[in-house]
């Protein structure tokens, strides 16, 4: 049992980053707009999350400008998709 | 414990949720595939009048139409075409809406983008030929662009219709080896195929 809950990710507790995370493991990329669309939060809820998830070295932030307009797109690193991965077979193994 | 295992299926349920709806655009809607193969098979049926009439029913048929007549079909077609489209948006416009998905939100644009390419160069090349008195090749050719164009989009969209796509690319092939057929075929794959998915569909995720 300590064991699963060893590898259940603090990270992960939280809807939205859930959300982040799940969202950017099956897409290339997805701009902040499509984001905040897709999980009906605040700018500012939003934003707060990513950082953290930044911090965690879990997402990439590129800013680019199209059409002369600045966005912002996020993609999942190589370690934010292995503590996912970790965090989701975690939680099959809690519910067995 | 029990609250515990209960939070984590709710999470478990949000990242099945985010992964389907970012992924894919799964507000096409079923009744809008249902609406269209009535559609054509009224349009079929109005084309076949046209065209073959005094012809017997399920025999080779000869397609001779004057200019007129082309230009009646052609705008049969079109406002065929039209009102499908138009009936999928409005119906499909009401699903994004219970979903929470835009209609115009970067899923449905990955979508549209792998949809149009192929079938656009279709239309094209029906007008062409149309405009060059292949008139045989038209039906056959509209089923077989079709499904290339749903296969290819089938990847961001409910997984369903790439087997509606391939239905209709054998559609299409088999009308092109016995032409002359062509309508029947055509009435098969726009008609009947869109009545069965789009019920099977909207049965599916609809209801």
């Amino acid at each position: 049992m300590k064991s699963i809950i060893e590898d259940l990710n603090k990270a992960f507790e939280n809807k939205v980053r859930l959300g982040v995370m799940s969202i950017l493991v099956v897409n290339e990329f997805k701009d902040f707009n499509s984001l905040k669309e897709l999980l009906q939060v605040t700018d500012g809820n939003l934003a707060s999350h990513i950082k953290s998830l930044e911090k965690l070295e879990y997402v990439d932030v590129e800013k680019k400008f199209v059409d002369r307009k600045p966005r912002t797109e996020y993609r999942v690193t190589e370690q934010g998709r292995l503590a996912f991965k970790k965090h989701i077979a975690a939680i099959e193994k809690l519910l067995k | 414990m029990e609250n515990a295992k209960e939070k984590y299926i709710e999470d478990l349920k949000v990242i099945r949720s985010m992964m389907d709806r970012s992924g894919r655009f799964i507000s096409l809607s079923g009744m809008a595939g249902v609406i269209a193969g009535c559609i054509a098979l009224l349009c079929a049926y109005l084309a076949y009048e046209l065209v073959y009439e005094g012809q017997e029913y399920f025999s080779y048929r000869q397609f001779s139409a004057t200019r007129s007549e082309l230009l009646l079909l052609l705008a049969l077609g079109t406002s065929a075409i039209l009102s499908s489209l138009g009936a999928g948006y409005w119906l499909t416009r009401r699903k994004a809406k219970q979903n929470g998905q835009s209609v115009w939100g970067s899923e449905s644009k990955q979508f549209m983008a792998s949809f149009f390419p192929a079938l656009i160069t279709g239309g094209l090349l029906v007008l062409i030929l149309l405009a060059k008195g292949f008139l045989g090749l038209v039906a056959p050719l509209c089923l077989l662009f079709y499904g290339l164009a749903l296969v290819n989009a089938s990847k961001y969209t409910l997984k369903e219709t790439r087997g509606l796509g391939v239905i209709e690319i054998i559609l299409g092939l088999l009308g092109i080896y016995f032409i002359g057929y062509g309508l029947a075929f055509w009435a098969l794959g726009f008609g009947l195929a869109h009545i069965g998915y789009g019920i099977y569909m909207h049965l599916k995720y609809d209801a």
